[in-house]
């Protein structure tokens, strides 16, 4: 943000179209006037972000409007507006459920173990290939490491499949081999997690580390300079150059990981879950699409999409906020 | 500069350091055959005979070279029509989204651009917050889209984020100065993204289209919940119901024995080469404009 010194008075320059800063008193009306004229200068550019705002209105702020069903009986033919008024009905339907506990359990489960699991290796990653000397080897191994992101979630599920299958897979051919007993991996509720986090940990580490791996390129190179006069090792200069130098990236995406919590993705989950072990894999997400799409139960879906938004919504306000006071890096 | 700095490193590398740096090479490359060994295997596989796959003699490379699943796949009339739907939906859905993305991410890159910030937070605020699956199914359904081509394209046309790394691309590669002479020769502001902006901005265009070409032909979820005819499905909902739906947690293999059951198995891993290769190949070469968008997103994001 540009600042302007005006009269002594440090102004926070909110609106940057028009350095226009005069007295207090004219300073709304000349606001609005610069707008205008703005505004019928480059009318081409205004007429340009219609659409893109329409697009956002319709397909992401009208569904915001028509989450009041979550409040109402959904009725077919009178429609969102005209169903009648329930008020927290299927919120206390929800919660009152027994699979209410189950399903955020599995929710929180699955995502912590994510996060405690899938946060730290790409940090490990980068500060690993920021060791290797700039090179064939080094070009490879971000290649490599990055390729698997690519891969659809049919497909990587697929893979799974394949690899886990009860008989023929790669996985139990290979316990066989060593005299092993074969292991129904995704018929075992206790395995799910594990399955899914290993294997999006293998799926996107390498993806993930870009980030720090750029963080890490922006290390003032003069620290690196002193740490050699220093005498420091290279697991020294790791601990102490390269480490306090991308926490504030490290923070940042720690935010957006635990903020995440909630918002744990559908799809995975979706096609790995079997009746076998739905137990551990029947998530707030998964639920949602059961009860409301399949079921045709729209209200009470909605209920619980809500409920899980706006979790979401206050946790990543809560992280963000305590970052910001501990940590002084936050997203906003 | 990392160059000068290891080339100094190495002439007083103390022997802890050299252990210590071989150690990371050690692990590098066990990552690198740990990411590797799957997509081999599975490659491999696939052009192995129905009953190497089966018995599980396939351990890296192909073993009775045969290109009977994929001869099988061709004939299956699902499989071409779901590729070819998914090109289709890959091309339209990916010109629309592109364009979509740069009408709304240049003019807030302008810094004279009223409305700006507002608009800015109206955007991002859809990462944070949404109405649900529900209640936007009901959007879709009421403009009648359920079960068209449109249901694919445009209810997901634009991913905030690819609109945050377009912007600060805009941002910071468009020389103010061209704007201004630009405006001083009279040259409006469509003419001027036509001819200056846009040409000036390939790398980003180049971000943006394989982010969301990847990601549509990637995507099934939409086309789950949306589609219902089978004549409209793209690759990765075929690609389901072949798989995943055939093998979840039924020990119905047990009986694999017949020819017939070979070829289906040998068929699941066919289909997982053709559906991934298109990205696989072109990857290798874009990868840089991957990583370069991700760096152009990070900086200001």
């Amino acid at each position: 943000m540009l600042t302007k010194r005006i009269g002594g008075i440090v102004l926070e320059k909110q609106l940057a179209f028009k350095p226009d800063y005069v007295p207090d008193a004219k300073r709304k009306a000349s606001y609005w006037r610069t707008a205008r004229r703005n505004i019928k200068k480059h009318w081409q550019l205004h007429l340009l972000v219609i659409p893109p705002i329409l697009f956002f209105l319709i397909f992401k702020y009208y569904p915001m409007l028509n989450a009041v069903l979550a409040f109402k009986d959904y009725n077919v033919i009178k429609g969102i507006w005209g169903s009648p008024w329930v008020g927290f009905k299927h919120f206390q339907l929800f919660f009152e459920n027994p699979q209410f506990w189950t399903l955020v359990k599995n929710t929180i489960f699955l995502s912590g173990y994510l996060i405690l699991a899938g946060f730290p290796i790409p940090i490990i990653l980068a500060l690993m290939i920021n060791e290797i000397r700039a090179g064939r080897f080094k070009k490879f191994v971000q290649l490599v490491s990055f390729a698997p992101y690519f891969i659809s979630t049919v497909v990587m599920v697929s893979i799974i499949m394949l690899f886990l299958a009860p008989r023929l897979g790669f996985a139990n051919v290979a316990l066989n081999y060593f005299g092993f007993e074969s292991i129904n991996f995704l018929g075992e509720p206790g395995m799910f997690r594990s399955i899914y986090v290993w294997s999006d940990i293998w799926q996107t580490a390498g993806y993930n580390a870009v980030i720090y791996l750029a963080a890490l390129a922006g290390v003032d190179p003069t620290l690196y300079e002193a740490a050699k006069v220093d005498g420091a090792s290279r697991f020294q200069k790791i601990r102490h150059v390269d480490l306090p130098g991308i926490v504030p990236t490290i923070v940042i995406i720690l935010i957006l990981n635990v903020g995440n919590v909630m918002a744990l993705g559908f799809e995975k989950v979706y096609l790995l879950q079997n009746p076998l072990n739905l137990v551990n894999s029947e998530i707030i997400a998964t639920y949602v699409y059961r009860i409301g799409l399949l079921n045709a139960n729209y209200s009470f879906a909605t209920a619980v999409g809500l409920f899980n938004s706006i979790i979401n919504l206050v946790l990543l306000l809560t992280v963000n906020g305590l970052a910001k006071r501990l940590t002084k890096s936050s997203i906003w | 500069m990392a160059a000068i700095a290891t080339s100094k490193r190495r002439i007083k590398e103390s022997a802890g350091d050299r252990i210590f740096l071989g150690f990371i090479y050690v692990i590098l490359t066990l990552l690198v055959i740990i990411v590797l060994y799957p997509l081999i295997y599975i490659i491999s596989s696939s052009i192995s005979s129905p009953a190497a796959v089966t018995s599980g003699r396939v351990w890296l490379w192909p073993v009775d070279l045969s290109f009977r699943g994929f001869e099988e796949l061709f004939r299956r009339g699902e499989v071409i029509t779901g590729y070819l739907n998914s090109i289709f939906y890959t091309t339209a859905g990916t010109l629309i989204s592109v364009t979509l993305t740069i009408m709304i991410a240049y003019p807030l890159s302008r810094r004279s651009f009223f409305g700006r910030n507002a608009l800015m937070m109206f955007i991002t605020f859809t990462m944070i917050f949404s109405g649900g699956l529900i209640p936007t199914y009901m959007v879709v359904k009421g403009l009648d889209l359920i079960d068209t081509r449109w249901a694919l394209l445009i209810p997901n046309a634009i991913w905030v984020w690819q609109v945050i790394i377009a912007r600060s691309f805009f941002q910071t590669s468009i020389p103010e100065e061209l704007l201004e002479a630009s405006e001083i020769d009279g040259c409006s502001d469509l003419r001027f993204i036509w001819s200056v902006v846009l040409p000036l901005s390939k790398p980003i265009i180049a971000v943006l289209v394989l982010m969301y070409a990847v990601g549509q032909w990637n995507a099934y979820f939409d086309a789950l919940i949306y589609l219902k005819s089978a004549d409209l499905f793209p690759l990765q909902l075929i690609l389901r119901s072949i798989i995943i739906q055939n093998n979840s947690g039924s020990n119905m293999d047990a009986i694999a024995m017949v020819e017939k059951q070979q070829l289906a198995e040998l068929l699941k891993y066919s289909l997982i080469v053709v559906a991934t290769l298109p990205v696989l190949i072109i990857y290798p070469f874009v990868q840089r404009y991957f990583v370069q968008g991700m760096l152009v997103g990070s900086v200001k994001g």
